[in-house]
């Protein structure tokens, strides 16, 4: 299997970026955030068939609009969760403009699959790289501010009267979801970045009582999810999409069923 | 010494002026139980004492300085409210938080933050309740986690909002003693707002009741009056003294008793309505 190039690309990258994902997606879990997620990995749908449709990457389209959306809604704040009407439609737009910007591309056609549910095993070289870049940048930034972040998530009120600004960390940990948004996007595709981002996460938080456990454990689960994901996908030659996917979901089912036995043993 | 002192203070929500013209003093070591209506500005009281909410007018001095956000010589107790992804978490990760919350890093806890951590554990006899996730421990459990909290970075002020919310009267008297040897043991001055004054008759040194836009500060004898209370309520009231129990009454109804309302369970609901209507 890892004789082929294409296999050790698909490897790498989605190592990277499940490891990212797992670590960023126990924040968003924790944060009961996971929603802004998904809203995200929507509007970054936009960014991708836009670059195409101007001539650049459709990876640095992603970057680009789920980071600016990103910081748009950490600014927006609370007032935004309380609107889902509109956020529903400003996705559904965001999509629909996508589709626009595909319409007047239309050879390439197949983008669209692979930008909605991803296509790992035509991941580059170069993409690789990149990808490497983005996670570090990603994981480092969680890693600076991962105390008063935490801090923030657990106790808002009692962070705030200690001097922590709620929304400094918002924002900024809105960043660090978008770009982890772009880099999954790359892996499973726009629509299904949940199964990286939230399922190793939820699972993680049903199995661990501790912080630092529970972060390490989900970049455990993402990654084993894709690796496992990709191997089936390589003998049975169904989408590594469907298999990330199908593992993510029965994970995070196993975590729930493990846990009563927990609590007994 | 002064602990809290406010100067000719107004303190606005949005349009809503909460309180206004308030000058008070809080002697350091005192245990104040903070009294009034739901909206008399308990709550935004001591965001003002934290530096959370600015003054529109007046000043607020903490032991002798300017309030300001991130005082360390604050403690601080929110009101609870949870969310449910939190309650998988042990109780330990959950104080530990805040130890040098505000500090940029990992929440990797050195020798001292443990050692920091065990000491406000301690105090609150939580140790072992520590070690278990937060969906499993009862409310009074939960408020000893969350005084445990406010005690790290030892403060020399504490201020509770609201810590007897759905206790039953067991768990009230419990976290009421707790306070109170805090109180005696470190020296703290404690603001301790509630519902209901009963609970607290046996630990508090003075009352803070808040109403209409006022304040009145004194012992219970000076401050719950029917006089004193009227005022604040804006109403006529009414103090009745029954076998060292104090009920404040508004054309016949008890008023002191919406503190309930917070409970979870509905068997309290007959009397709801009797401690809403008194307000109307």
């Amino acid at each position: 299997m890892l004789d082929y190039d294409f296999m050790r690309h698909a490897f790498a990258a989605a190592t990277i970026v499940a490891v990212v994902a797992g670590a960023v997606g126990y924040f968003l879990v924790l944060r009961s955030q996971t929603f802004a997620g998904h809203a995200l990995a929507h509007v970054g749908f936009t960014g991708a068939t836009g670059a195409v449709l101007i001539g650049i990457s459709p990876l640095w389209g992603l970057v680009l609009v789920t980071l600016a959306a990103g910081l748009g809604m950490g600014f927006m704040g609370e007032r935004l969760a309380q609107r889902d009407v509109a956020i529903g439609l400003v996705l559904a737009l965001a999509l629909g403009l996508g589709l626009l910007f595909l319409h007047f591309f239309t050879a390439y056609a197949t983008q669209a699959t692979a930008l909605l549910f991803g296509n790992v095993l035509a991941v580059d070289v170069e993409t690789v790289w990149t990808l490497l870049a983005l996670g570090a940048i990603s994981l480092i930034l969680l890693a600076v501010i991962s105390r008063p972040l935490l801090f923030a998530s657990l106790q808002p009120e009692l962070a705030e009267a200690k001097g922590v600004s709620l929304r400094l960390y918002s924002v900024l940990f809105l960043a660090i979801v978008a770009l982890t948004t772009a880099e999954c996007a790359q892996i499973v595709g726009v629509l299904l970045v949940f199964a990286l981002m939230v399922g190793p996460a939820a699972a993680a938080l049903q199995l661990t009582r501790a912080v630092v456990a529970g972060v390490l454990l989900s970049a455990l689960l993402a990654v084993v999810e894709a690796w496992l994901g990709l191997t089936l996908a390589f003998y049975t030659d169904w989408p590594t999409s469907f298999w990330i996917t199908a593992l993510s979901v029965a994970i995070y089912l196993l975590a729930n069923l493990r846990w009563p036995v927990a609590i007994r043993s | 010494m002064t602990a809290i002192a406010l100067r000719d203070v107004r303190l606005t929500l949005g349009d809503r002026v909460v309180l206004d013209k308030i000058t008070l003093d809080i002697t350091a070591g005192e245990f104040i139980g903070v009294l009034g209506p739901n909206g008399a500005g308990k709550t935004t009281l001591m965001r003002a004492i934290l530096g959370l909410v600015k003054p529109s007018q007046g000043e607020i001095r903490i032991l002798g300085r300017p309030a300001t956000r991130g005082n360390p010589a604050i403690g601080y107790m929110p009101q609870v409210h949870g969310a449910a992804t939190l309650a998988r978490l042990n109780g330990w990760d959950f104080v530990a938080s805040v130890v040098d919350g505000h500090r940029l890093g990992l929440p990797l806890m050195g020798k001292a933050g443990r050692a920091e951590i065990e000491r406000a554990l301690d105090r609150v006899g939580a140790r072992a309740l520590a070690q278990r996730p937060l969906a499993e421990i009862s409310g009074g459990e939960r408020q000893r986690l969350l005084l445990a909290q406010a005690l790290i970075g030892r403060p020399h002020l504490l201020l509770l909002d609201e810590p007897l919310i759905s206790l039953d009267p067991r768990h009230q008297a419990e976290v009421i003693n707790l306070v109170k040897s805090l109180q005696r043991e470190l020296r703290i001055t404690v603001l301790f707002s509630a519902h209901e004054l009963n609970p607290l008759l046996g630990a508090l040194d003075r009352v803070l009741y808040l109403g209409s836009g006022q304040a009145a500060l004194g012992t219970v004898d000076e401050v719950i009056t029917g006089p004193v209370l009227s005022r604040l309520y804006g109403s006529d009231i009414e103090v009745v003294r029954l076998k060292g129990r104090i009920f404040v009454m508004s054309g016949g109804h008890e008023l002191e008793g919406d503190g309930h309302r917070h409970d979870a369970g509905s068997s309290h609901s007959h009397r709801h309505h009797h401690a809403q209507s008194g307000h109307a």
